[in-house]
Parts: C-alpha cells; sequence; structure tokens
C-alpha cells in the first residue's frame, strides 16, 4: 500500500460483553506507514479494539478495515496483510523456537525454503543464538517476547499489531523491541499499531497516540500536539495543608491555564514556566498562608495529557484496575 | 516517522503469504501434535500400560470362568477389549487446553489457516496414534497366543477398525475441550468412557449377559464394535458382525464429530 493511504481504520467501533461496552464508539484512522501508539490504562478497552481489529472478535457496532479489506466480512484478507503480538507471548512450550518459526511460515503459504531465509533474517530480532533450537519451555520472558514478535513478522505483514509488546520486560528486552519496531517502520514502511500503558513508549515510538479511557477515545494527535494541549510548562506543587486553599490562590493567577489536585499535589498548566514559578510561590505563601514542600517545574509528559483528559493520571489508573482485576480473580495468572 | 535506525540488522526483503491449503493447514497440525506426543511421554504412557494391565489380569482372573460358560478361546475374546481399552478416550484434547490458555489458540486463529484443519489435525494425528497404540497391545496377544482367523489382513483391519473407533471417540474430549476450555474438564472426560466400556460385552458373551445389563449392552455400540473385532480373530470375515460393528463406529463418531466442530464454530465465531 502506498504511504499516505489509510492502513487501519475504525468507524464507530462498539464492541460489548453483556451490558458492558469495552470499546465503546472509537474512530480512528491510520496512516500507511505510520506507528500510531494506542495509550491507556489497563481495561480501558485497548486490548479489545486491538482483536476486532485483528479478527479475533467481531465488533458489535460500527466497522473497521485494515489494509483495506473489512475485518468483518474480509477476516481472510486481514490475516494475510495483518502481524499480531498479542498481550501475552503466545507460543507452544513443547516446541523449538525455530519449529515454531518454520510452522508459521507453513500456516502463510511459504515454501520450506522461502521460511528459512525469513527465520534467517528474523534471527537478528529474535537474538536468542542457539537457544532457537531448544524447546521454548526453557526460555526467558524476554526471549519468549521477542520470539513472539518474531512470529508476528514471519509472512512480512503490511501491518503489525503490538499489544502491549514491552509489558514485563527488562530495560534491555524493551529497547530491543523499540529498535526493531523503527526498523520495520523505517526500513519497510511497515504501519504498527502498538498499544501500550507505558508513557515513554508512546512518546518514544509513535507518530500520533490515541489516548483510550474507560472504552472511549479521548484524544488524539502527535506527542507534541497533545502535550500542547494542556499549556506549554507544567509546574507541580506539593503542599502541606488543605490543598483546596491552595488551589483557591492559584486559581486567581492569570498564567495558569488549567490546574488539577491529585492529593497533596496540584499540577499547573502554565504558559511560561520560568516566569511563573515565583508568581505561584508568592500566591501560596501570602495569598493561601500554606506551606510549599516542593515546588518544581518540567515540560508536559503524556501522563499530563492523560490526567488532563480523564482527570486521573494513568499510572494511578493502571494500579487501579490491576489491584481491581486482582480482586476479582485472585488465581489468575498475570 | 521516527528516524533513527539500527545498524545491524540485515535488509528485510518483501514476501508475498498466501493460503496455505487445507491439506498443508492439515498435515502442519498433525505434524505439529505427532512431534509433541513423544515430548511429553507422561501423557501416553497409561494409555500404553492400563489396556496391557487390564488384559493380563483378566485373563488370569477370569479364564477359567469363561470356559466355563462356555468361551472356548477367554484369550481372543480379551484381546478387542484391550484394544478398545487402548484407544478410547486417546486424544490431543489436553493440549488443545493448553493452547486455548496460552494464547497459542488464538494465534493461530489470527492465520488464514482453515479452521476444520485446526481441529481436524488433532484428530489425524490422534488416529495415527491410536493405532501405534493397538500394535503393542496386538504383540502381548500373539505372545499370549492369540491368533488370527482372517490372517495378517485380518489383524490389520483389527487395527484399522480399532484406530477408526479412536478416532469415532475423540470428538468427546475435543468438544468438552473447545466448549470449557478447561484442562479440569478434559481430564474428566475419561468418566464417559467408562459406561460405554463396562456396560457390555466386555467380560462375558452377550449370551451370559442377564436383566438391565443385557438391555443396556444391546444398545451400547461396543457391544457391536467388539462383536466385530472378535470375529476377525476367531471366526472370519463375518459381514454380519463386521457391518454393525462399522455402523456403530459411524454413528458415535457422526455424534462426536457434530459435538466437537460444533463446538469449534462456537471458539472462533467471533463472537
Amino acid at each position: 500500500m502506498p504511504s499516505g493511504e489509510t492502513a487501519i481504520s475504525a468507524e464507530g467501533v462498539e464492541r460489548r460483553f453483556g451490558d458492558l461496552a469495552a470499546v465503546d464508539g472509537v474512530s480512528l484512522e491510520v496512516k500507511t506507514g505510520e506507528i500510531y501508539g494506542f495509550l491507556g490504562p489497563n481495561g480501558a478497552g485497548k486490548s479489545t479494539l486491538t482483536r476486532v481489529l485483528c479478527t479475533l472478535l467481531k465488533p458489535s457496532a460500527g466497522r473497521g478495515s485494515v489494509a483495506g479489506y473489512d475485518v468483518e466480512s474480509q477476516p481472510g484478507e486481514v490475516r494475510l496483510r495483518a502481524g499480531v503480538a498479542l498481550q501475552e507471548a503466545a507460543l507452544d512450550d513443547k516446541q523449538t523456537g525455530a519449529e515454531m518459526l518454520a510452522l508459521q511460515g507453513r500456516f502463510y503459504g511459504l515454501s520450506a525454503k522461502a521460511t528459512k531465509a525469513r527465520v534467517d533474517q528474523l534471527i537478528t530480532l529474535v537474538d536468542i543464538g542457539d537457544a532457537l533450537d531448544r524447546r521454548i519451555g526453557t526460555y526467558s520472558g524476554g526471549m519468549k517476547r521477542r520470539l513472539d514478535l518474531a512470529l508476528a513478522l514471519v509472512h512480512d505483514p503490511q501491518v503489525l499489531f503490538l499489544d502491549e509488546p514491552t509489558t514485563g520486560l527488562d530495560p534491555v528486552s524493551r529497547a530491543k523491541v523499540w529498535q526493531e519496531v523503527r526498523r520495520l517502520n523505517d526500513d519497510l514502511g511497515m504501519t504498527v499499531f502498538l498499544t501500550t500503558q507505558y508513557l515513554e513508549e508512546a512518546d518514544e515510538l509513535a507518530d500520533r497516540v490515541g489516548i483510550i479511557n474507560q472504552g472511549k477515545l479521548v484524544a488524539e494527535g502527535t506527542p507534541t500536539e497533545l502535550k500542547r494541549l494542556i499549556g506549554t510548562d507544567v509546574v507541580i506543587v506539593t503542599v502541606e495543608g488543605d490543598p483546596a486553599l491552595a488551589r483557591d490562590a492559584l486559581d486567581l493567577l492569570p498564567m495558569v491555564e488549567h490546574l488539577e489536585v491529585n492529593g497533596p499535589s496540584l499540577t499547573l498548566s502554565v504558559s511560561d514556566g520560568p516566569s511563573a514559578i515565583s508568581p505561584i510561590a508568592v500566591a501560596l505563601a501570602q495569598v493561601a498562608e500554606i506551606d510549599v514542600i516542593e515546588l518544581s517545574l518540567r515540560r508536559p509528559s503524556l501522563d499530563d495529557v492523560f490526567l488532563s483528559v480523564t482527570g486521573e493520571r494513568i499510572a494511578d489508573s493502571s494500579a487501579f484496575m490491576a489491584s481491581a482485576s486482582a480482586s476479582r480473580n485472585p488465581q489468575e495468572p498475570k | 516517522m521516527n528516524s533513527s535506525t539500527t545498524a545491524a540488522a540485515p535488509p528485510v526483503t518483501r514476501i508475498e503469504p498466501k493460503n496455505a491449503g487445507f491439506l498443508r493447514d492439515l498435515t502442519s497440525v498433525a505434524y505439529r501434535a505427532l512431534r509433541a506426543i513423544p515430548r511429553d511421554p507422561a501423557a501416553v504412557i497409561p494409555a500404553l500400560i492400563i489396556p496391557l494391565l487390564f488384559f493380563v489380569v483378566n485373563i488370569g482372573a477370569l479364564e477359567s470362568v469363561a470356559q466355563g460358560i462356555g468361551v472356548e478361546d477367554f484369550r481372543a475374546f480379551q484381546l478387542p477389549v484391550a484394544i478398545v481399552f487402548a484407544v478410547t478416550g486417546v486424544s490431543r484434547a489436553s493440549d488443545l487446553v493448553t493452547d486455548i490458555g496460552s494464547g497459542y489458540f488464538d494465534r493461530l486463529l489470527v492465520t488464514p489457516m482453515s479452521r476444520t484443519a485446526l481441529l481436524l489435525g488433532l484428530m489425524v494425528a490422534d488416529l495415527a496414534l491410536v493405532m501405534a497404540l493397538c500394535v503393542p497391545v496386538l504383540i502381548l496377544g500373539f505372545l499370549v497366543g492369540v491368533e488370527f482367523a482372517t490372517g495378517v489382513l485380518g489383524a490389520l483391519a483389527f487395527v484399522l477398525i480399532g484406530g477408526l473407533w479412536g478416532l469415532a471417540f475423540t470428538g468427546f474430549p475435543y468438544a468438552i475441550a473447545l466448549r470449557t476450555g478447561s484442562p479440569a474438564a478434559v481430564n474428566s472426560s475419561f468418566l464417559l468412557f467408562f459406561p460405554f466400556a463396562f456396560l457390555t460385552t466386555s467380560f462375558l458373551p452377550l449370551e451370559a449377559l442377564t436383566g438391565w445389563l443385557a438391555a443396556i449392552a444391546d444398545y451400547n455400540p461396543i457391544t457391536y464394535l467388539l462383536a466385530a473385532l472378535r470375529s476377525l480373530l476367531s471366526e472370519g470375515w463375518i459381514w454380519a458382525d463386521l457391518w454393525p460393528g462399522l455402523l456403530a463406529i459411524f454413528i458415535v463418531g457422526a455424534l462426536s464429530f457434530t459435538l466437537a466442530f460444533g463446538a469449534l464454530r462456537g471458539r472462533v465465531s467471533r463472537g
């Protein structure tokens, strides 16, 4: 597909499980050659939308297409053109890595010779040396994740779906996956749809980011555009005492464009951070008469964007969802 | 677009994926399943030992009793029972449940492979395995003096019929695996085997059974399967015994395959 054409589209996609709308009317478009980061906390609907787009689930409403083919009426065409690495590394512990790669090639109609050539190309990514001929049950988590990604790439897909590809990986393995995603995108123009709950991953890799919360797409744009949404700079103030008093005092300052209270901390979006520090300190000390424990200035992050559009931080939200999930399913493996 | 690249990675050429075709999908699934069998011998050893043990114990305990009520060659009478014990309920259903639990089943579903081949390939592997499991039972039978009235061809037919029965029965554990995705439920599926295996002519001929057991044995497909296998051993090519046995296999197979492929449709429906 030529660059600039639509590689992935979702038009009002809904996916319900009983009364629960896991994905609630999401519309988005990913151009060929883009890396699209789909950012949200656990349980936000990222994986469900991914499963709809890669033909594992039918949408309850709306329509989706991948590489120009409808996910509901032309799933076979979509499967030929999409590579998928789902949230958990989906492997067979009784097979060796080499056997799994060869088997995957057979399912896409590759000859033994073509599969071998392809596996030789992917060995750099897998980077598990002689272990490729060992059974997968002996692999570490990082080795399994890299093999899982290689399996998704055996048939050289036009569109690659990566559902939280680095969750649970050590920093070195994570960097390797990021490197490979960039290479696939740069060298082959492969379109990548990447779900993540890691802000730095979306920031580092994605050309555009969609933020999903409670099944709805709440913001979309390049990381820079999204950060601009909340002002140029962010000031974080931690106070001792009633943060409501601090909020009332800071609300009076004209340079404060947006203000969020999070426990004893206040996050302020300001147009010119360095010049705002002094008036903020004065307002807290003299107007609110409240002690400041910490006052810092930084560039906005995607977490600030998430806070701005959802009212909570993604880390808090993820922790809450993980805790809720664990208490619902205490025996369920992670 | 991000511009950083890695220097070490080799150039990647584009390839054209296509549908592999039903036969290739089928053989791929079957080959993977067969390859896994020797890597997990604990899953097969009971299926090998139990029929041999039953065969030896039944002969030791019941041979003189059976001869007393007119069974001339009790060893030949028991060999088909050992075969039924060897092949019934042997399936890759527990591997299928593992695939469902690990997410590998979903990985298969995002490939363009035939959904039918996904299950039928496992059943082909089962057929190969159960026919292989018949061999040691048959060898033990020869060692204790059992002979085939139908000769070598009859022995081959004996193994084939045993294999087809094993295949016909596999639909039940697969249906349970695909409906529940539960290893415990699949492990319990062998309970289905007991009424089939014991409420029949496993130990005594039909004429010696009385009351409710005789009535149930009349409707038990294994009664006809055992009659077919026994006729190959003791009487020759008696089609009046063989056809009902083959029909019993067909009926059980039709029922279990309907349940299994219905469960497969439900599992892959994306609904």
